[in-house]
Formats: C-alpha cells, structure tokens, sequence
C-alpha cells in the first residue's frame, strides 16, 4: 500500500454453521468491517477476527467437527486471533459447560465454566438493562434468549457485564480475556452496536500489532 | 429502537422472534419419544417437536389428531437439552395453555393437528411462550404474524414426504414479498385489502423485502436435497416431519439433513451427504389425495 495512512478494513467472519449469522453480518458492516462467513478452514483462515453467532450450540459443534474445522478454530484461537461469541457461541468459546450432554466438545480459549440454559427455558427468556464496564453511553440494553451464564472465571478473565435485579441478580454475562469476548446476550438483536464496535477495535488493534511486528522483522528488530 | 426496560421483561415481541433467529440455518425434527428426541439432538438438531403421531400416521390412522400427551412432552423436556417445540390445534387456546405450563419453548398452531375452531386462530400476542405458525401464501402468514405468530412455516402438505406443496408455498411467500417490493404507497393499501393483512405490516414487508418474523420451510421434506431446495427458495430453515423417523436409517438421514441445510449451496455436499442413507419414506403423490384430506387447507 503506498499510503501507510490508507488502512484497509479488517476482515471479520462469522461463523455460519447455523444461528443468527446475518445480524451479526450487519452490526459488523455498520463497524466498518468486510464481514464474510466461515463454514470451511480455508475462509476461517482468511479472516482478521471471528464472531461465534448465537444459535444452537450443540449442532454448531457437531457441524464443525463433522466438516473438519473444529481443531482449525482451535489452533486459531490459540494463536491469538480475536474472537466473539454471543449466547450459543459463548459456550463454544467456553473451556469448560456445565448443562451440555456428557460428550459435547468446544472450540475453548476462555478460561471460563459456562451454564448452559441457565436462566430456564424460553418463558424465561428476558430483556433487561445491565451495567457494561467500559463501554461509553450508559447501560446496555440486553436480550436474553435460553441463555447461558458464567458460573465461575478464571483470574486472567476480566468480568464486563452482570445481570442486575431479578432471580438471576448478580450472574457474569459479559467477559473479555485479552482478544476474546462473550456475551450471554444478543446485541446483535437490537440497534445498540457498542459492543460490535469495542470487537471491531480489538480487531484492528490486533492487526496493528501484528503490522508493528511485521515491521520489525523486515528491519531485523526483534 | 424501543424504550429501554429497566427491569427483566419476559414474552416481549423480540424475545419471541429473537428465539427463532436462533433457530435460523438449522433442521427442527418431529420426534413421538425420548429416545427419538435424542438421536435427533445427536444428528445436529437445533430443537424438537413433540408429538403423538407424525403426520404420515395421522394420515394412515385417521381420527382426531390433537395435542400429546404431557407426560410424552414432560419426558422429551427432559431427554434433551435442545429447545422442544409442541403442536397445539388450531384455535385450541386452551391446549396452548397447557403447553406454556408445561414449559415448551415454541408452540406451533399447526393444520397437521385436527382444527378446533373453523374460524379463529389463537391471539398469540398474549402468551408468554412464542408462536410458529403455517402459511400457503403472503397473506396468510401476515394475518397469523398480526394474530402474534414469532416466526412463520410453509404448510406444505404434511406426511406426504413430498416436497411439491412446500414448493408451492415457498414460491408464493417470496413472489408476494418480492411484488410489495414494486409498490408505491397508494397501491400499498389496495395491497393489504387484497392481502386481508394489516397495512403497517404489509408496509414494513415491502421496506424490509423479508417477512418481520423468521421463516422456516415444512410439509414433505425427506431428502437432504429436498431442505437443501427448500433453502435456496428463501426458506431460513427446514422443518422435517415423518421423513426422518419414517424412513430407514432415521439417525443417519437426520444428520444429512443436517449438513445439507447447511451447505444448502454446495451440491458437493449435498451429493455426499446423501449417499448410502438406505429408504426413504414411502411418498404420497398429493394430486391423488383428495380435498378432504390435505392439510394445507386447514387454517386461512
């Protein structure tokens, strides 16, 4: 690129095996992303940044390792690619669920232990406003669909949002550990994209870094 | 946007339809056990439906089909972990009732089960639980989505275990969104007289260019290539009724169901998939069937 001010737009995919991919696809859009889907390791290995979409957590993993992208989504994360996960990608994200069939595997990375269906079933599905940290313009505006919940983080974990009033008063359903985020709710339900933009940052600062780094290699600086 | 809530609100309109966005890509399967409920959640199944007989047995038994039994639904809520829907009768706002205690996650006012009412549908908006409801055209399913349905279904013609009904009804669906599309405002109105819709929904449908509510397929599906049509005709996902557990490998033919709903695009996929799934279920040719016994035209 001539113009080192030029920035390109950071590719972000969504995972489509199933769920609610093509809200996600738009609030990504709205950030300023190209945001494309990923069902194969060849578009997963294109991609700056991954969000994990709400939906079935239990065909999504199925699907993945049925189509061999489980352990590519793995060593993905591993490696440091950012990620974000709402609702059902949460547990995919998780290292460890609780509620799940005995044999049902995740893709992991959070050092977290998430409930599945926490909150009950769908009568029990609810919006609310809960207190988000770091996130300028006030509370967010958050629906809940068969959500899971964090029952316990590890300590590298940092604790974002948590419910406030009602039974579940005081439950983590926000999380961030250093370029992975979850979420127990779905903003890619509402108009609020705060949290698609704080992804998308973290995208771009990731790619910033690797770019800084590349630099430094070609000058010989380790 | 809607005014914030500050304290938790369950049965809001976007939590019904957000449940459905859930469900968005996946294949919800007709299950009469437990143990039918669990291979389907083994093959990928993004939830259940409970129900007494699948439609191919309603069809060759005859006599009143109504909603099951609720020890049956108690014992598929507890075999799975995925969302279990249930069928009520159409107009039965009593049997939904039961379903909402029973603690069902979609209740699905379905032409499949012996109508109760001929006239009126169940108010849905008043539930807790959210609605799925069957549709031939545009019209009818924006007059169930204003009655409160979260999320819409072709009907197609039920325990056929052929796809040509849902062809049909998936055609029209998305011919009649495309043509509001070509609409300006005045002939909107005439639009929504012909529609028997209400206007501020036939509206959004044309500045949407998509339904409000999610929109699955149903009615004679029972191939991976069949959802996988269903799916390049618009449909967001597939329900499969007695084509899985009325065919010969019923955990086989689930899972490959599975994966072509979700490579619906790439016939590689679907060619492998489908390979070495043994029987399917015995088909009905629907043009032989006679009027008194097609499903679809239950509801209105």
């Amino acid at each position: 690129m001539s113009d080192p001010r030029v920035v390109k737009a950071p590719v972000i995919g969504v995972l489509a095996l199933q769920g609610d991919v093509r809200e996600h696809l738009a609030a990504l859009r709205e950030q300023g992303a190209d945001a494309v889907t990923v069902r194969r390791p060849e578009e997963l290995a294109a991609v700056d940044g991954l969000v994990i979409p709400g939906g079935e957590s239990t065909t999504m993993v199925k699907l993945a390792a049925r189509f061999e992208l489980l352990e590519p989504l793995r060593a993905a994360i591993r490696g440091g690619l950012p990620a974000y996960g709402s609702c059902a990608g949460m547990i995919l994200l998780a290292d460890r669920i609780l509620d799940a069939p005995p044999d049902q595997e995740t893709v992991g990375g959070l050092d977290v232990t998430v409930r599945r269906n926490a909150f009950g079933r769908q009568v029990d599905s609810f919006e609310s406003d809960i207190a988000f940290e770091g996130l300028d313009g006030g509370d967010v505006h958050a629906v809940f669909i068969r959500a899971p919940w964090i029952e316990e983080a590890g300590d590298g974990v940092v604790v974002l949002g948590r419910v406030v009033g009602g039974p579940a008063d005081g439950k983590i359903v926000a999380v961030r550990q250093g370029n992975l985020v979850a979420t127990s709710f779905h903003p890619e339900l509402t108009g609020d994209r705060r949290v698609h933009a704080m992804f998308a940052d973290i995208v771009r600062s990731h790619l910033a870094e690797q770019a800084g780094e590349d630099a430094g290699n070609e000058r010989g600086v380790s | 946007m809607a005014t914030p809530v500050s304290t938790p609100s369950t049965g809001t309109e976007r939590v019904k339809r957000g449940m459905a966005e859930q469900l968005k890509g996946g294949v919800i399967m007709d299950v009469v056990t437990p143990e039918q409920a669990k291979i389907a959640e083994d093959a990928g199944a993004v939830a259940v439906m409970a129900l007494e007989r699948v439609p191919a047995d309603i069809r060759a038994q005859g006599g009143i089909a109504r909603m099951s039994d609720p020890d049956m639904i108690e014992g598929i809520i507890g075999a799975v972990s995925i969302p279990v829907m249930a069928k009520a009768r159409i107009g039965h706002f009593v049997e939904a009732q039961v379903l909402q205690a029973l603690g069902v996650d979609y209740i699905d006012e379905s032409e499949v089960l012996t109508p109760a009412d001929e006239a009126h549908h169940i108010a849905k908006s008043a539930f807790t639980v959210p609605f799925v409801c069957g549709a031939t055209d545009l019209g009818e399913a924006l007059r169930r989505i204003s009655e409160g349905a979260a999320m819409i279904r072709s009907k197609g013609e039920a325990g056929t275990g052929n796809v040509v009904e849902a062809t049909r009804h998936m055609r029209s669906i998305r011919a009649g969104i495309k043509r509001l599309g070509t609409l300006d405002e005045t002939e909107l109105f005439v639009a929504a007289k012909e529609l028997r819709a209400p206007i501020e929904l036939v509206a959004l449908v044309a500045e949407l260019g998509k339904l409000p509510v999610v929109l699955f397929t149903a009615g004679g599906i029972a191939t991976p290539a069949d959802a996988a049509m269903m799916m390049q005709l618009g449909a967001e996902g597939v329900f499969v009724g007695s084509g899985i557990f009325k065919s010969g490998d019923p955990a086989l033919r689930a899972a490959a169901i599975v994966q072509a709903t979700t490579f619906h695009d790439d016939p590689d996929v679907i060619a492998k998939v489908s390979r070495g799934l043994g029987e399917p279920m015995v088909g009905i040719n629907v043009s032989t069937l006679p009027e008194s016994e097609r499903f679809a035209t239950r509801g209105w």
